[in-house]
């Protein structure tokens, strides 16, 4: 098993927020807008360089949608920014017209996604964003797994002409990809070679699928730990030429089994190398109130689920 | 252009519309009829298009340095699609090819078919007005001085989205935003205020801080004097409510919610077109 190992923990929407600075610098046409979310969204960095990039719209995510569509008429490339729930779920059917259906080169950037928003419950634990996203033509859906992943995207994202949803989250996790990576829309990162298992993981069960990896490793398991961070296009590919490895795949996501990356995952084995496969993500369930740390125990996003997956999964083979 | 041409233009509009719905049987003539004086004075008189030498349009999605429009209540395709296909933007004969397999010109206005004039698709209702926010706010970025334009239904008034978007643009002082209301006071389901009534618009829209006007839609000289009126102030947008009549024109149609989504049979299109005899000149698609 790779060794990673991180010197210090932090919120991917911090990755965010750095990668807007950063754009506010070298993108004049980038504009940051929120729906009364910009201290949570960290763009007080691009708010002070370029206060006339920032529109804010209120608590109207609607609005902001349609906002964003219409800024791209006239070159501008829109960021817009709030909590994943309200960036998917509240406003569809604007993402599906204005955005999807009229192909706007608009950014949908949703942070505190899934249950590691931790104590305000259910109303905002969307799990279900990734899956709406997906399904709509045109979209482009990616789901970083650390600070400096997310920070990569959202830089990558600027220069990618057509819809995206770029999903990540609140709480503090360890800092592990490079710091100067650069990021490849629809192209699967190789955290660990390995021939007895391939472990699909996105956003936060990355770290988590390194976990069980090393612990795996001990038990003399070599997982295949494929990082797939974009949802859409899918790297069909990389999925392929692992469990040709590996004969066997587990996924883990912080989403609804419904519609998530096992989903996508499926589909491709079942169409083209039939091959056992078990999932790690929530069945089925809303969230609720707790430490994120809790919520990801008793949901089973854990290192400890995805071994138990494995296990279960490697015995069909 | 002169009025006379501008009121011969739209006959040979509201024509296109009889006929290219009653050839699908299908789609939103009492809108389009009603809504024909505003496209044609918005289209040929009021707005400042980019043209070839030739007098052409010139189309190209981001619309710097001139003014444009999007359809909010997009059912009233017909109107739109006549009235770009006569000012230039594609062939008047591919009006024919109206809500059928394969055409550009689909039932609700789409971008996905590159159909020139078409900047956002719209059918969904309530999304207009945001969409047009956000256009307004790209020209003020970009120092663009010149207007945008967004028509919206009074039964969309009801949508939620509409009231985000009104609140916003008075906020962020869109001056160069126009924003015009159909009131024909019907929906599919019968009047608007008896659907879910939108009670006093003026009102409404003064207290979010719009200017607002009206005009008589079925007045061509009122439509081009209170639309060139509207861009007056830098800072207020301007909302404009146009009282118009559901399928003026033909006058079976007239004041007949029925007629919102109904295409006319045969026979009722040849009484239809007699209404509406065409000028010198004009010919149909």
């Amino acid at each position: 098993m790779k060794k990673y190992e991180y010197t210090e923990k932090k919120d991917t929407r911090s990755g965010f927020g750095a990668g807007m600075a950063e754009l506010g610098k070298s993108h004049p046409n980038v504009v940051a807008l929120t729906a009364d979310l910009a201290g949570s969204l960290k763009l007080e960095a691009f708010i002070k360089d370029n206060p006339e990039r920032f529109v804010q719209c209120g608590i109207a995510e609607a609005n902001m949608i349609g906002v964003s569509a219409g800024l791209t008429i006239g070159g501008h490339i829109p960021f817009a920014t709030t909590f994943a729930n309200f960036a998917t779920g509240r406003v569809y059917d604007q993402i599906r017209q204005s955005v999807a259906y009229s192909n706007k080169n608009v950014k949908i950037c949703a942070s505190h996604a899934g249950v590691t928003l931790g104590e305000d419950g259910a109303t905002h634990q969307i799990l279900e964003d990734l899956g709406m996203m997906k399904m709509l033509p045109n979209m482009t859906v990616i789901n970083p797994c650390d600070y400096n992943q997310t920070k990569a995207a959202t830089l990558a994202i600027a220069d990618h002409v057509g819809p995206v949803y770029l999903r990540f989250g609140r709480p503090v996790i360890p800092v592990f990809t490079p710091a100067d990576q650069k990021f490849e829309i629809g192209k699967a990162w190789v955290v660990n070679e390995g021939s007895d298992v391939s472990i699909f993981c996105t956003g936060h069960l990355v770290w988590e699928a390194i976990k069980a990896g090393e612990i795996l490793a001990e038990e003399g398991i070599e997982a295949d730990i494929i990082n797939i961070h974009t949802i859409k296009p899918l790297d069909e590919e990389a999925i392929l030429a692992s469990v040709k490895k590996t004969g066997c795949a587990v996924s883990a996501e912080e989403h609804m089994l419904n519609g998530g990356l096992g989903d996508s995952v499926a589909q491709v084995l079942a169409q083209h190398y039939p091959a056992p496969l078990e999932y790690v993500g929530v069945h089925d369930t809303f969230g609720e109130s707790g430490t994120p740390d809790q919520l990801m125990t008793k949901y089973g996003l854990t290192a400890d689920k995805i071994i138990e997956q494995v296990k279960k999964v490697m015995a069909r083979k | 252009m002169e009025l006379e041409q501008l009121e011969h233009t739209a006959t040979a509009v509201r024509r296109d519309i009889l006929r290219m719905v009653a050839a699908v049987n299908s789609g939103h003539p009492g809108g389009s009829l009603g809504c024909t004086d505003f496209f044609v004075a918005l289209y040929f008189e009021v707005m400042n298009r980019k043209k070839n030498a030739d007098g052409t349009p010139i189309f190209d999605m981001d619309g710097r340095d001139e003014d444009i429009f999007f359809l909010s209540n997009g059912h009233i395709s017909p109107v739109f699609y006549s009235v770009l296909a006569r000012a230039g933007y594609f062939p008047v004969a591919e009006l024919a090819t109206f809500r059928k397999l394969d055409s550009r010109l689909q039932g609700h206005p789409t971008t996905a078919e590159h159909l020139p004039g078409i900047r956002i698709a719209s059918g969904s209702l309530g999304q207009g007005l945001s969409v047009a926010n956000g256009a307004a706010y790209s020209k003020k970025l970009n120092g663009d001085k010149n207007h945008v334009y967004v028509l919206m239904g009074d039964g969309e008034q009801q949508e939620g989205q509409v009231w985000e978007a009104a609140q916003f643009a008075p906020n962020k002082k869109l001056g160069n935003l126009t924003a015009i209301i159909d009131l024909n006071h019907a929906q599919i389901d019968g009047t608007t205020d008896n659907v879910n009534s939108n009670r006093d618009l003026a009102a409404k829209y003064r207290a979010f801080g719009w200017y607002v006007d009206e005009m008589e839609g079925n007045d061509m000289a009122d439509v081009v004097r209170t639309l060139k009126k509207s861009q007056e102030d830098p800072d207020v947008p301007t909302m404009i409510l146009m009282h118009t009549e559901m399928g003026f024109g033909v006058d079976y149609m007239v004041g007949n919610y029925k007629w919102h989504g109904t295409a006319p049979n045969a026979e009722q299109l040849t009484q239809a077109l007699n209404e509406l005899p065409l000028t010198v000149g004009m010919t149909d698609y």
